[in-house]
């Protein structure tokens, strides 16, 4: 079976190569696009003035809300794998779970750089003192081993226990949430409509492990 | 001149529309790309209502630039109109401010029911030029228009048991917002009737030199400039003296992070975030050059301890917060 990898090498390698293309490799490159279409409206808000008069509060807020999208995505994939009874979902895994660590990188480094102006005394005391903030950081902490260990190199190497690992990608994606829910401001309906979904999302995993047994 | 219904009614039906307001944007980009100054830019913003009463200038001038009226009028807090910050003036046509009243009760000896009208008539209309702190770490420069608090309050006659002072927010229409239990509505907030008659204090039913849009609190909202933002009451129905200590709708929803008098005050941290520096929101504010502006240190009291810190000489300040 052609994988992915391979077919990204042949994309670059070599043109008649292209006929071995699956649906597979056209749907990745469109999910793809479709996921730096965030990013690029993201930019062109704040380039045009349309993001408003506070567009640091601006990226900081919509650059977190796509990362914690493209946590939840990744754990839809498994669920897409059982009911379809197919692979083809696990395909995009890394390209989202990837994609997530893009927008939660990118979080954090406008709260770094443009929000915090590097004022590493105030990101300490930030990450030291405020709950919000250190679940939001546990959050990037985690993803962090999970992007390096994404490659199909490491994937090999890790075996087993690369399977284990990247269940850390529930840690993350429950820290995401609570970041969001503590960080609300009254009790917005928002971050609850997350943290539902992520509770679906991990309780079908919990029903078919005990539907296992 | 104080045709107030009809000022109401006119304006109702100007800035709350959003293609107009994109319209006029482009227009002020427009302007500004051809180097024009601002008679053009004061001209394209003519489709808000101007106040039609004189308005005289005093000595609250606040220093440094004042922030754009476009930025003002876009980026507000009003949860009754939505959650965010472009929500209000995206929903300020569901605000009906024509006819309005405001309901005066408790402690005082000329209670009653008045239309706008009425509350307005006697104030001469001045021009104060306020910084404005949010307790979400930024800030604007805004000149406001209206007339002390202490003077309206006075013409109720508050009696000796008028310890406190009650306002709330208009919660009879159906605003979009409030269909989200995010607050407890109405919208309540409260002083110290020594703070109300505070020179400081101040009613405000412009800004600009136009009479005040909608998601910023039409018809009257309150502005208090040392204390938080959300303390600066909008689109005041009901005023109550009141002998206890009133509830206030932000230190319901959580009394740990908002207290009663939550004046500005950097060295007591909002629990989640630091107070000590503001993000300053003032002239051109948007697009790429407001991505590097640095942040400034926020002053106690907001810059205003001069005036008003005698009112917490002796308060400690971490437990009442």
């Amino acid at each position: 079976m052609a994988t992915s990898a391979a077919d990204t090498n042949r994309l670059t390698s070599s043109k008649s190569k292209f006929s071995s293309w699956t649906w597979v490799s056209w749907l990745k490159v469109l999910v793809f696009v479709l996921s730096l279409l965030p990013a690029a409206s993201i930019v062109h808000a704040v380039v045009t003035g349309v993001s408003g008069p506070n567009p640091i509060e601006f990226i900081t807020h919509s650059t977190g809300e796509w990362g914690l999208r493209f946590l939840l995505l990744g754990l839809v994939l498994s669920p897409m794998r059982w009911s379809f009874k197919s692979v083809t979902p696990i395909k995009f895994r890394r390209m989202i779970g990837l994609f997530a660590f893009f927008y939660v990188v990118a979080h954090f480094a406008t709260y770094l750089v443009l929000d915090q102006q590097l004022d590493l005394a105030a990101v300490a005391e930030d990450i030291f003192k405020r709950t919000y903030i250190i679940a939001g950081f546990v959050s990037l902490v985690v993803l962090v081993p999970l992007a390096i260990t994404s490659t199909k190199g490491m994937q090999r190497r890790l075996g087993r226990r690369w399977l284990s690992l990247h269940k850390l990608v529930y840690v993350a994606s429950i820290a995401a949430v609570l970041h969001y829910v503590w960080l609300a401001k009254g009790d917005q309906i928002e971050p609850l409509v997350y943290a539902a979904v992520l509770v679906v999302l991990l309780g079908m995993r919990v029903v078919r492990k005990f539907k296992k047994r | 001149m104080q045709d107030w219904m009809k000022l109401a009614g006119i304006r109702s039906s100007d800035i709350t529309d959003e293609a107009v307001f994109r319209q006029r944007r482009t227009l002020l980009q427009a302007a500004a790309a051809a180097g024009m100054t601002g008679a053009i830019a004061t001209d394209s913003f003519a489709m808000t209502e101007k106040l039609s009463m004189d308005v005289a200038e005093t000595q609250y001038k606040a220093e440094g630039e004042i922030t754009s009226e476009e930025t003002a009028t876009s980026y507000n807090n009003f949860y009754e109109l939505g959650t965010d910050k472009g929500d209000p003036l995206k929903n300020a046509k569901f605000l009906k401010t024509d006819p309005w009243s405001v309901t005066v009760d408790g402690e005082c000896d000329a209670p009653g029911t008045f239309t706008l009208e009425d509350i307005l008539k006697p104030h001469a209309i001045e021009e104060r030029v306020y910084r404005l702190r949010c307790v979400e770490a930024w800030s604007m420069v805004i000149p406001w228009n209206g007339f002390p608090l202490a003077d309206l309050l006075k013409r109720f006659k508050p009696n000796s048991k008028a310890k406190y002072v009650a306002f709330e927010t208009v919660s009879s229409q159906k605003l979009p917002g409030m269909r989200s239990r995010v607050l407890d509505w109405p919208y309540r907030e409260g002083l110290r009737i020594d703070e109300a008659m505070h020179p400081l204090s101040f009613m405000a039913i412009g800004m600009y030199g136009n009479v005040i849009p909608n998601q910023n609190g039409a018809p009257m909202r309150l502005v208090l400039p040392w204390k938080y933002g959300f303390k600066s009451i909008k689109s005041i129905v009901k005023i109550s003296f009141t002998e206890e200590q009133p509830q206030t709708s932000w230190n319901m929803s959580a009394p740990h992070e908002y207290g009663f008098f939550s004046n500005v005050n950097p060295n007591v941290s909002h629990p989640r975030w630091s107070q000590a520096k503001e993000r300053k929101l003032v002239g051109d504010a948007g697009g790429l050059s407001a991505l590097f502006a640095s942040k400034t240190e926020t002053a106690y009291l907001n810059g205003y301890a001069e005036e008003v810190g005698n009112l917490y000489a002796d308060m400690d300040l971490k437990k009442f917060f």
